[in-house]
């Protein structure tokens, strides 16, 4: 019988992981909401867990009727025992209620996880189905928190560090304490500055203009090719719908050297005009593409009803193709607006003139010494905002252009 | 290629109904009258699309093979011209005032030569010429008098100056402000460098040559197989764990996507501030939890010591942040991908192999691992091109220094920074030659999907 696979040690390991993890997010958590220089001691957080761990898998549900409530108790005994009196804060640095808090919200959430993982596992030798179990819930949880940090901390920086000040931002890096006293003027200062100041509308306006003609211009010129490709009988057909992608697959980079020949030779460079037709041109394929196949999956007897009664190949495109397939136009809208919103490369390489610049390109003239960062991260939010919330409202089309188009990258 | 698209997956809600009207025709329906007019419709419906790629996509990747070959520069790209600069001295305010016109003249160019070249410059009325330089003339055409110069052939870098004395007859039809008003117009003929027919290997030359091409290279190896394989495997472990069913997951599924749906712009800036060697919040954060004891410059720091029991091991700390980045953006992707491709597995083989004793391990491993295989394959393969091409990530976090310098920023570099859009232009047709040799490879090797 190997030691592993029992249920005491898989507990007092659930039990060692979870409290101290639950640890360093609170004390992160609190270093950020309130800027105090606390210290870690995950030592005793991870000894305190270990002997609630045991207590879950030696208490069996049967024999104490209020498992939970004596849990949580336990493992809050256990917390401020082992850190001598003071857990979260040995300097003293906080209010007794914000410890108080934090060590509530630690025994609570440390003693539901570990009641969760453990669940009804038996003390001793488990078996190999039921162990294998037992590890992949403690890792399941511990992996979502992993996945929801990673990802939501670089975001919530940006955000935080946008509202802050300078100066605030100089004394203490880690504050990011929101002192609603000042008002939303000043805590919105940097926002404020950039539209006055740095001529944020005007970026805006370009961004938003050239991703609208993005999208109008690709659904312009891909549904009409698209219902070819799939409804219309002629040579070369499958031959195009199968290398339509590869043309997707062509890097930029390798195209922005000679665009950007031609286009300063042609003297169109330094303007959005120039955008307009790159931008198109880079995502009509995979907007081909996936509107290929959803017109193909469109039923042809409709297109023959619509012959029948005299439209034109053109009005059965406008009037029976395209209100069918609204969903998936939706998404390629949604997908190439979102591919134009967020471009780079062509918009840094092509545009001098200030006052043309969009987003992506103004926000790269903020990342100097002279510009504060709060400014910075401002402008992040600001070119972030739009094309978040558009995901956010529509999630359901965007997923599925995303998963259509995500070749991309 | 063509084979590889056709297995390339499709969401299931994009294609209701498989392709169902794709199924071949036979040749002889292309004849007849309707079908002829279905065949110039469809060409017609296709014939912006297709002008507009070959414009925009096509064309500019041929003539990046073309530019490869030739010894062009960012200057070169303003086209050479003849500047002309006129300057007036003396007075013309009275009659028998004496003046002289000056043209200085130039060619613009540092490297080609312009061939017949001459500028005419409309004067007035109201005064009378003295003195003609040898090389102009004037002419009149009704009341308008031009005065015609002709240069020749100038040299590259060629330069000189005309002069004409006049006297002053009539003040009131000449003064400096109307000599002034009109421009000289120039007429020349020169050569294009991006037209002509002028070939050089000095650009990949210059290219396999340079010291650094091959740290680039491999740096770039690294980058996009790490990168490549970190968001992949990453990518399967967030759709392990969001294929469980709990309060919330919705949410939580949209969230993982932020990464990849936000502005690169933002989310790079977002690291920078983050991981900043003075007021960032990791390494305060760092400093103070008493990990660290200075701050570490995570993007500016190329590599630092290891020591593993006496075994000293330089770590590529901006490398591997940059990889960090790259793994953190783009596993939103597979995620979603290896998520619809397990959820539409059918539950009920895993109930069968429960049934059997297949512990959870050996369900993933037997079941879903086959299941995912032709997806996972497909994703690196996808993500392997990308992330070898990606540009805009590395040059916001690092601008390509402290030893990330891929070949895509050494594209940008060697085109933009120091202007030789030549060797630029190489370094572009060796991305892309690498990746049609890794590609056909991947290709041939690659395995197949168990559905």
């Amino acid at each position: 019988m190997k030691f592993w696979m029992t249920g005491f040690f898989a507990s007092a390991l659930t039990g060692f992981v979870w409290v101290a993890l639950w640890h360093l997010l609170l004390t992160i958590m609190a270093i950020l909401a309130t800027g105090a220089a606390l210290t870690l001691a995950l030592g005793p957080a991870a000894l305190s867990g270990l002997v609630a761990g045991v207590f879950a898998a030696l208490q069996r549900p049967t024999t104490l009727c209020n498992r939970r409530m004596i849990g949580i108790i336990l493992v809050a005994f256990l917390l401020f025992s082992f850190s001598l009196g003071t857990p979260f804060d040995s300097g003293g640095l906080l209010p007794t209620w914000q410890r108080l808090l934090l060590l509530l919200l630690a025994s609570v959430g440390g003693w539901l996880t570990i009641e969760k993982t453990v669940g009804p596992a038996k003390v001793g030798f488990m078996g190999r189905y039921a162990i294998e179990e037992f590890y992949l819930r403690l890792f399941w949880g511990i992996g979502l928190i992993m996945f929801v940090l990673i990802v939501a901390v670089p975001f919530y920086v940006m955000v935080m560090t946008s509202l802050k000040s300078q100066q605030s931002l100089l004394i203490n890096p880690l504050d990011f304490s929101i002192d609603y006293s000042l008002g939303v003027t000043k805590l919105l200062r940097s926002y404020i500055e950039l539209f006055t100041d740095y001529g944020f509308m005007t970026l805006l306006m370009n961004s938003a203009l050239v991703s609208v003609a993005t999208v109008i211009i690709t659904l312009l010129f891909s549904v009409p090719g698209a219902y070819a490709v799939a409804k219309l009988r002629f040579p070369g057909r499958y031959w195009l719908s199968g290398s339509i992608l590869l043309i997707y697959l062509i890097p930029a980079i390798i195209l922005v050297i000679p665009l950007y020949a031609i286009f300063s030779q042609l003297g169109m460079r330094n303007s959005l005009f120039a955008l307009c037709i790159v931008y198109p041109a880079t995502t009509i394929p995979v907007a081909v593409y996936m509107l290929r196949g959803y017109f193909a999956g469109l039923p042809s007897d409709l297109d023959d009803a619509g012959l029948m009664d005299g439209l034109s190949r053109l009005q059965i495109i406008t009037r029976i193709a395209m209100p069918l397939s609204m969903p998936a136009i939706a998404s390629v809208a949604l997908y190439v607006f979102m591919i134009a919103w967020n471009e780079f490369l062509f918009a840094f390489m092509f545009l001098d003139d200030v006052k043309l610049f969009t987003l992506s390109r103004g926000i790269v003239s903020l990342n100097s010494s002279e510009v504060p960062r709060q400014h910075l991260m401002a402008g992040a939010v600001i070119a972030t905002a739009p094309v978040l919330f558009l995901f956010l409202w529509f999630e359901r089309f965007f997923v599925s252009g995303l998963t259509a188009g995500s070749v991309k990258g | 290629m063509g084979s590889f698209f056709g297995s390339c997956p499709l969401p299931p809600d994009i294609s209701p109904v498989p392709k169902r009207n794709m199924a071949r025709t036979p040749r002889s329906d292309f004849n007849g009258n309707l079908a002829r007019r279905e065949k110039r419709l469809a060409f017609l419906l296709l014939f912006p699309t297709f002008i507009l790629v070959l414009g925009i996509v096509l064309l500019p990747l041929v003539a990046n093979f073309w530019i490869s070959f030739k010894p062009v520069t960012l200057g070169d790209l303003r086209p050479p011209s003849l500047i002309i600069k006129e300057t007036l001295r003396g007075t013309v305010n009275s009659p028998g005032d004496i003046f002289k016109i000056e043209y200085r003249f130039r060619n613009s160019s540092l490297k080609y030569p312009l061939t017949e070249a001459s500028f005419r410059d409309k004067v007035p009325d109201g005064f009378l010429i003295t003195v003609m330089d040898p090389a102009c003339e004037i002419t009149s055409e009704g009341s308008q008098r031009t005065i015609v110069c002709k240069l020749g052939d100038l040299n590259a870098k060629a330069r000189g100056r005309l002069n004409i004395e006049a006297v002053v007859k009539d003040p009131l039809l000449v003064n400096k402000d109307i000599l002034k008003a009109s421009k000289p117009k120039t007429l020349f003929i020169t050569q294009n460098i991006m037209t002509s027919f002028e070939f050089t290997l000095e650009n990949y030359k210059k290219v396999f040559s340079a010291a650094e091409f091959w740290d680039v290279l491999r740096t770039s190896i690294y980058y996009t197989v790490f990168g490549t394989a970190g968001a992949l495997l990453f990518g399967l472990f967030a759709a392990q764990i969001m294929l469980k069913k709990f309060p919330g997951r919705s949410i939580i599924r949209g969230l993982l996507l932020f990464p990849y749906v936000a502005p690169v712009i933002a989310v790079a800036f977002s690291w920078v501030v983050l991981f900043d060697p003075f007021s960032g919040v990791v390494n305060t954060m760092l400093s103070q939890i008493g990990i660290v004891e200075g701050p570490i410059n995570f993007f500016g720091q190329r590599k630092v010591d290891i020591n593993i029991f006496g075994l000293t091991i330089e770590f590529p700390v901006a490398l591997s942040m940059v990889i960090m980045f790259e793994i953190w953006r783009y596993f939103p992707l597979s995620f979603l991908f290896i998520l619809a491709r397990m959820q539409s597995i059918p539950t009920d083989i895993y109930e069968a192999a429960k049934m059997d004793g297949a512990t959870p391990f050996q369900q993933f491993w037997s079941l879903s691992l086959p299941f995912i295989a032709g997806i996972l394959a497909v994703l690196f393969l996808l993500r392997f091109i990308w992330t070898f091409n990606k540009f805009d990530d590395i040059f916001l976090l690092t601008g390509g220094n402290a030893g990330t310098r891929t070949l895509t920023v050494n594209v940008y570099e060697q085109a933009f920074a120091i202007s030789n859009l030549g060797a630029g232009a190489a370094v572009a047709v060796v991305i892309f030659v690498f990746l049609l040799i890794f590609s056909i490879i991947f290709i041939r090797f690659s395995p197949k999907d168990a559905a």
